[in-house]
């Protein structure tokens, strides 16, 4: 292993631990650093959903559908993470498990060793891929006229549940149950299964 | 809608509802014992000899054999329920109660006459027992499904085949009160098939329920 190598491995497990930092407070209700641990995960997450799909054989047209089940996943299972253990094998086994669900109703079979995946976190190349211009038409289209309107609103007021209700004229716990439903039938959608 | 959307509208959501994975367990498995312990009594009851039965060793080994099968197969299965969780130190607890029962199995083999063996694991009253056990599992099966759905297990079937383990242990513990037959011969065989028979069913409900 060289030198660069070696800063590089430091470098992921000093980030990793942050990550684990943002977490337990977004556990406790801290929508800012939840918000910020999600930024960071992102890019990480659609490299690692780019290298599953590409070894699987696929085209990379499906990476944003995987960084956004995933993103999903990882909020409506977010009790599933041990606090006192570390994120990142968490974080890992649920991108892995989405992808190949990805994958399984395509009709493909694939192989993902988690070390693979722990690269990706080394990898400074991952940390480039920008937000930007990921779209994905299908996700909102699938959602109910209300349940799309709340979820809109929210991220249009910037993630404030107050404002969204401003905006929508409901309470602001009308809007956060609402939100709450609206994001795990998503979820039940991508899946392909039943809301 | 972009990711950078998804991520405003997740990050808005950000406390988490309902209990924990642990504290959902804890509830199934208490409300899961109750509902057992109530069936048991309104349908078969104790068995009346009980306070002299407590003397005896083979009484009592039912329920640490069992108790000890529905703690670690609880365990596990809150393992299991946790991606990239270890699970080697979990999955090596089930040789718990499978070491108590071959320990017990090979004692009473020790200490009982050939002639008797037979008697004793045929017992009196398997057909009940084969009835009974997953009878007063149903609910903790249920519940605990119920609970694991807060988890997200890599195989929903291996999860509840595990679920199925621990709900089977919790059945057959208060079975065991009522139950006459206290040949670890007996247990090794029927309390083993009803259990079997629930872990088949926790597995083909996992399947579906603890899908994700």
């Amino acid at each position: 292993m060289t030198r660069a190598d070696d800063t590089a491995t430091a470098q992921a497990a000093s980030r990793s631990e942050q990550w684990a930092d943002l977490m337990r407070s977004a556990l406790n209700g801290d929508a800012a650093s939840y918000r910020q641990l999600l930024v960071a995960l992102a890019p990480v997450l659609r490299t690692a959903a780019r290298r599953i799909l590409e070894r699987a054989g696929q085209g990379t047209g499906d990476v944003e559908d995987v960084v956004q089940e995933t993103l999903l996943a990882l909020h409506l299972k977010r009790q599933s993470w041990d606090p006192a253990s570390p994120l990142m094998p968490w974080v890992w086994a649920i991108a892995r498990h989405k992808a190949l669900d990805v994958l399984r109703r395509r009709g493909r079979r694939a192989e993902v060793p988690i070390d693979e995946l722990e690269a990706v976190l080394a990898d400074t190349a991952a940390a480039d891929d920008g937000l930007a211009g990921h779209d994905v038409a299908r996700l909102t289209q699938s959602l109910s006229g209300r349940e799309r309107e709340v979820v809109e609103a929210v991220y249009l007021s910037g993630a404030s549940t107050k404002e969204a209700g401003a905006r929508l004229a409901m309470s602001e716990g009308a809007v956060r149950v609402a939100l709450h439903r609206a994001l795990k039938r998503l979820a039940a959608i991508y899946g392909g299964g039943e809301p | 809608m972009k990711t950078d959307e998804l991520i405003l509208a997740l990050s808005a959501d950000a406390r988490p509802r309902g209990p924990s994975l642990a504290v959902a367990l804890a509830v199934a498995v208490t409300l899961g014992a109750i509902a057992a312990a109530i069936g048991m009594q309104l349908t078969l009851g104790i068995r009346p000899d009980v306070l002299a039965a407590l003397g005896s060793p083979r009484f009592l080994f039912k329920f640490v054999e069992t108790a000890a099968l529905a703690v670690v197969a609880v365990r596990l299965a809150a393992r299991m329920s946790r991606p990239g969780a270890e699970l080697w130190s979990a999955e090596v607890g089930l040789f718990v109660p499978a070491l108590l029962l071959f320990t017990a199995v090979v004692l009473e083999l020790a200490s009982v006459p050939e002639a008797a063996w037979e008697r004793r694991l045929v017992g009196t009253n398997w057909a009940v027992c084969l009835m009974a056990v997953p009878s007063f599992s149903l609910v903790p099966l249920g519940l605990l499904l119920w609970a694991l759905r807060r988890g997200a297990s890599e195989s929903g079937a291996l999860t509840g085949l595990v679920a199925g383990l621990a709900a089977g242990g919790i059945g057959a513990f208060f079975y065991a009160a009522h139950c006459p037959d206290d040949s670890p011969l007996f247990v090794a065989v029927w309390y083993t098939i009803a259990i079997a028979g629930v872990a088949g069913l926790g597995a083909l409900l996992g399947a579906r329920i603890l899908r994700w």
